[in-house]
């Protein structure tokens, strides 16, 4: 495939300082990052966070206010945008398909906008792939939602595209419909077609994506979903015991690795540590020799959802942002 | 990147398809000029054969013109309208086709059944009055060159419609405000054949071929103006 030639030179996505703006409204601001080629990236955000104009800006259709972006390995200028739109795919958050027109009409339509080569062959393909091979000459009108979204994901597929944007495609979506979604990104992922996905569902990104970004308006960390944890909770140990500690300022002071504790509820402490794994022996030890009752000693464990939900309220300040790549 | 003549294709077949599974265009399609058909065969059945001297200064059959000054209209003021309404215009640009090839493609498939219906609505006209009517009357008014003019003008006239109503259909959210204000962008050109239909504006070879190449520059400055005021990120945000 053309996009894994060429990936190995420069990422399928380069981002840096795009910001837009709709008259006063920011919609987005000063975002930058990379994406891979043959990655998935994760593009999570609440509504209105910006994330779908980004795509739409990265994808051609709105102009940047500022800042600068290579799609796919072209820069994006307006001079570059059709030869953009060559090599990448949207795929809307609504399916966006002529409802009196057949599946197969549908898919013939885009195949001959994008100059494909054989178009009976490659709607055939993409077909199989959403597995609608048998609903090729039923009119998209009488398809469920659920197999909508598919067309229009074998739409996306047509042209064998570099870089995929796939702007919340399990939204409204049943679990199994979704579940078929997730297998295809999985086999994208393997045939090194880069997807951006942008979604509300954080088991989702956390299950399928290389790294993920999270957007506010503003870029608020970006990483893998494991890094993420990592750096902002699992420094934290969580202690639990029988009964109440007599002095456990007494207990946790001095204990190499811990910088500070404070009650979690009645019997539990949270440490502040800068290694679990040398702190919790030693906070161990000084439990038993203060004749505590230990029930647990644990390192927080926590979501990609608790990192989304403590970095989305967050006040915007652009020099605590994190893992920028 | 080039004009593609595949993608316009492209767009013309997609547009057909859609138009020949919409009712409300069929409709509108066949009863505008069913109107124009019926209203002046009305008159020229009522008419004596001592009419037929008068009749030699009217030129009623380019009445008939009003037909591709106001069918495509309908059609052309849906072509943008109707697919943001219907979600499918983000897609569509999100693809290589360009704008120009976009609107191109749009406005061929306006053209094309509007055509067909304003020359199959003519030749119901001739047939109808050269069986039917008074001999006297029927060599009156099917004189040939009123027929060679509605030929070469109906896809002229046509063609300032469909690009007067796209230009409208661009910019508004509504199918049926772009419908209306489509209508009335098509009243000119219908009061036009209409004063030449009834000799208040003399027809001669020369009005003609001045008309014909003022329409023939209308219709290129119209779809280089729509291009050029098609703004992708207008209509894909909604924003003004």
């Amino acid at each position: 495939m053309d996009g894994q030639e060429h990936g190995t030179r420069s990422p399928a996505l380069s981002v840096h300082g795009l910001s837009k703006r709709f008259g006063d409204r920011v919609a987005f601001e000063d975002v930058s990052f990379e994406v891979g080629v043959g990655e998935v990236f994760g593009f999570l955000g609440p509504n209105g966070a910006g994330k779908t104009t980004t795509v739409r800006t990265l994808g051609t259709l709105i102009a940047p206010t500022s800042g600068s972006a290579t799609v796919a390995g072209i820069p994006l200028t307006p001079e570059n945008a059709a030869q953009i739109r060559r090599r990448i795919s949207i795929m809307p958050e609504s399916p966006g398909l002529y409802l009196r027109l057949s599946v197969a009409e549908n898919l013939e339509c885009f195949a001959d906008l994008y100059q494909t080569a054989n178009p009976r062959e490659r709607i055939e393909r993409a077909l199989k792939a959403v597995n609608l091979a048998d609903r090729a000459h039923d009119a998209c009108g009488s398809l469920s939602k659920g197999m909508r979204q598919r067309v229009a994901l074998a739409r996306a597929l047509l042209s064998d595209p570099q870089v995929l944007f796939l702007d919340e495609p399990t939204a409204g979506l049943d679990p199994v419909a979704a579940r078929d979604v997730h297998e295809l990104i999985d086999q994208l992922r393997q045939r090194g077609v880069t997807v951006f996905l942008t979604t509300h569902r954080l088991e989702e990104a956390e299950r399928l994506c290389d790294h993920v970004a999270i957007l506010n308006t503003t870029l608020r960390t970006i990483g893998r979903p494991d890094e993420l944890r990592d750096r902002l909770f699992a420094r934290t140990l969580t202690v639990t015991t029988l009964a109440p500690l007599a002095d456990p300022g007494r207990v946790f002071a001095g204990l190499p690795a811990v910088n500070g504790w404070h009650p979690d509820g009645r019997c539990a402490y949270k440490l502040a540590v800068t290694d679990p794994a040398f702190a919790a022996p030693a906070a161990a030890r000084a439990l038993v020799a203060a004749g505590a009752d230990v029930l647990s000693i644990s390192p927080s464990n926590h979501s990609l959802e608790d990192v989304y939900l403590q970095l989305v309220d967050a006040p915007v300040n652009a020099d605590e942002k994190v893992g920028e790549r | 990147m080039s004009m593609s003549s595949r993608r316009i294709r492209a767009v013309v077949r997609k547009e057909l398809r859609e138009y020949r599974r919409t009712p409300s265009i069929v409709v509108a399609m066949a009863i505008i000029p069913l109107i124009f058909l019926v209203q002046p065969l009305v008159v020229v059945f009522g008419l004596p054969a001592s009419s037929s001297g008068q009749l030699a200064h009217a030129h009623i059959l380019l009445y008939l013109l009003g037909i591709p000054a106001l069918t495509p209209v309908l059609i052309a003021a849906y072509a943008v309208a109707g697919e943001r309404r219907q979600e499918t215009l983000e897609p569509v640009l999100a693809t290589p086709v360009l704008r120009e090839e976009f609107l191109l493609g749009k406005a061929l498939a306006a053209l094309l059944p509007s055509a067909t219906v304003a020359y199959t609505v003519y030749a119901i006209f001739i047939a109808v009055v050269r069986l039917f009517a008074d001999p006297a009357v029927a060599s009156a008014l099917l004189q040939w060159p009123q027929i060679l003019a509605q030929v070469l003008f109906t896809p002229l006239i046509a063609a300032w419609s469909i690009w007067a109503g796209m230009g409208i259909s661009a910019k508004s959210n509504d199918i049926r405000v772009a419908q209306q204000l489509g209508l009335l962008a098509g009243l000119p050109m219908l009061v036009l054949t209409s004063l030449v239909a009834f000799d208040v504006i003399h027809p001669t070879l020369g009005r003609a071929l001045g008309l014909a190449a003022a329409l023939l520059l209308l219709d290129a400055l119209g779809w280089r103006i729509v291009s050029l005021a098609f703004n992708r990120e207008r209509l894909i945000t909604g924003t003004r």
